[in-house]
């Protein structure tokens, strides 16, 4: 299983310069790969490009060798770091999880999620507790890569731990693709198994 | 070295409505307690969305109007009431806020760093006190007439830095001055933390990155769950954490990527769901049948440390 960019470039319609220019990608399951570069360098960009968030771009994004369905199920899905911003502010949260796929209890133990939480609106719960949820909205069964684009920034390096050591966990039993996009350089070194360096502006780089 | 600031037992609550006209009292912060001397920069450690930017608010006195503050707050060996928080606010102790979105969008740059003045010869004085501080700050004459959209993030940086210091203040109070930076700019700003610090100026930093306080602070808080439970010196998170006093400190530290990325169960309690006895209780790994029925309080333990353990209570 394989996620592929080919000479991916992009603008933003009122610049002048391009954010990225013909970057190459190509990400599998087998490899947990650390992306890293200064801020400003399209990295967060180029993860919305890779899961289909953004469409309006030069070269192509190609899934198990096609390109990223338009419509349905999203199965490259991206993580980023404000939960708050991802979820209805009116619904609780076990609506919000519903919306995505039926989570067992197993499942929300071991993301250290507790039943009386799921009553709750999401501005009832702390950074942390948020983000787990939104992980296990995204490790929907369907889901087959996963984008975690600074996605445990915000939070204390326990919880930083917990979730990660959680996450990893299911990629390796569903055999799963993870790209985890960090500035933090111990972090990658700890769980990537090979870096990816995004320069400002040129390709990537291995 | 004399304190500057010493805040006491502060709690804060709100007061919420739930359903109709049912209201709750919310506790945020139940006990906080921390000092800050001349020359020092002490870092308040939570994690986002824990209440410490409250914090901030009391000591300026701009909570909002159902909040409910308890507790001491003293400058100068003095308690400040509102009226003094609000004489003294701007003045000897300022705020750098999080980001350029608290000043005024309509306003220049120059304008807003100078603020009010009665008079005109007040505001030639301080126009030429402006831009010498922008001058040391490598802010150049044309950004006195920008507006704040128009700032970089290091330039937006700098100008809350030099407006800050604009009022040559005993304390400065910043507000998570880091997240959102690159890696130089974050630099940057630290190092005008350090040069406040040789100025002998007093620097509290509320912040959630624990690299930021490592980097800077001589002394660092840390806020669990509406409680401080430890002041550490910065040195003692070295090691194996073998001199951090309090056994979150310890999981805390371990759990960084480069010291293990160990794994500990739980999750700090909530607002609200806050128990009787220790909050760091259900997670304890030595805890006794006194912590969970009793909260201990934050003791000395000497050396400018203090930790809110039993372990730690009368040499035990």
């Amino acid at each position: 299983m394989e996620l592929i960019a080919k000479n991916i470039s992009f603008k933003y319609p009122s610049a002048k310069d391009y954010l990225l220019k013909d970057v190459n990608l190509e990400l599998d399951n087998n490899k947990i790969i650390g992306l890293i570069g200064d801020s400003g360098s399209g990295k967060s960009t180029l993860c919305k490009i890779l899961s289909g968030y953004v469409r309006e771009f030069e070269g192509e994004v190609l899934f198990e060798g096609k390109p990223l369905a338009k419509k349905g199920f999203k199965p490259v899905q991206l993580i980023y770091q404000h939960p708050e911003k991802v979820m209805n502010p009116k619904w609780k949260m076990k609506q919000v999880l519903e919306e995505s796929w039926e989570v067992s209890d197993d499942f929300l133990s071991e993301f250290g999620i507790q039943k009386s939480w799921l009553n709750r609106f999401p501005q009832e719960l702390s950074g942390g507790e948020l983000q787990r949820f939104s992980v296990v909205r995204s490790l929907n069964p369907n889901t087959k890569f996963l984008i975690a684009d600074e996605m445990t920034t915000m939070l204390d390096a326990i919880t930083q731990a917990q979730i990660l050591d959680s996450v990893l966990k299911i990629v390796k039993e569903r055999k799963m693709g993870f790209l985890l996009v960090s500035h933090d350089m111990d972090l990658v070194e700890t769980i990537c198994d090979e870096k990816i360096y995004l320069k400002d502006i040129n390709a990537a780089m291995k | 070295m004399d304190n500057l600031l010493e805040v006491e037992n502060v709690s804060i609550s709100f007061i919420q409505y739930t359903k109709g006209l049912n209201q709750r009292d919310l506790k945020v912060i139940t006990d906080l307690t921390l000092d800050i001397s001349e020359g020092e920069i002490l870092a308040v450690l939570g994690s986002s969305g824990s209440g410490k930017s409250l914090l901030a608010h009391a000591i300026f006195g701009i909570l909002p109007g159902n909040a409910n503050l308890n507790g001491k707050i003293k400058f100068k060996g003095k308690e400040l009431s509102q009226e003094d928080k609000e004489e003294i606010r701007g003045k000897n102790i300022v705020l750098v806020p999080q980001s350029v979105n608290f000043l005024d969008p309509l306003m220049k740059i120059s304008d807003i760093a100078i603020g009010h003045c009665d008079s005109e010869e007040e505001r030639k004085e301080k126009k030429i006190r402006q831009r010498e501080i922008f001058e040391h700050y490598n802010l150049d004459p044309e950004v006195d007439d920008m507006y704040p959209f128009q700032l970089s993030g290091g330039m937006a940086r700098r100008v809350l830095v030099s407006t800050a210091l604009l009022a040559d203040p005993d304390l400065v109070v910043a507000d998570e001055p880091t997240p959102g930076l690159d890696e130089k700019t974050v630099e940057e700003t630290l190092n005008h933390f350090k040069h406040m610090k040789d100025q002998g100026i007093g620097v509290l930093l509320i912040t959630h990155d624990i690299h930021a306080a490592l980097e800077v602070a001589d002394r660092i808080g840390i806020f669990y769950s509406g409680y401080v439970i430890e002041i550490a010196l910065k040195e003692d998170f070295s090691g194996d954490g073998e001199n951090l006093l309090h056994p979150y400190t310890k999981s805390l530290f371990k759990a960084l990527p480069a010291n293990g990325f160990e794994v500990i169960k739980g999750h700090q309690p909530l607002h609200g769901e806050i128990i009787k006895g220790c909050p760091y209780y259900d997670r304890c790994d030595m805890k006794f049948d006194r912590c969970k029925e009793e909260r201990p309080e934050l003791v000395d333990v000497g050396n400018n440390k203090k930790v809110r353990c039993f372990k730690y209570e009368e040499g035990e």
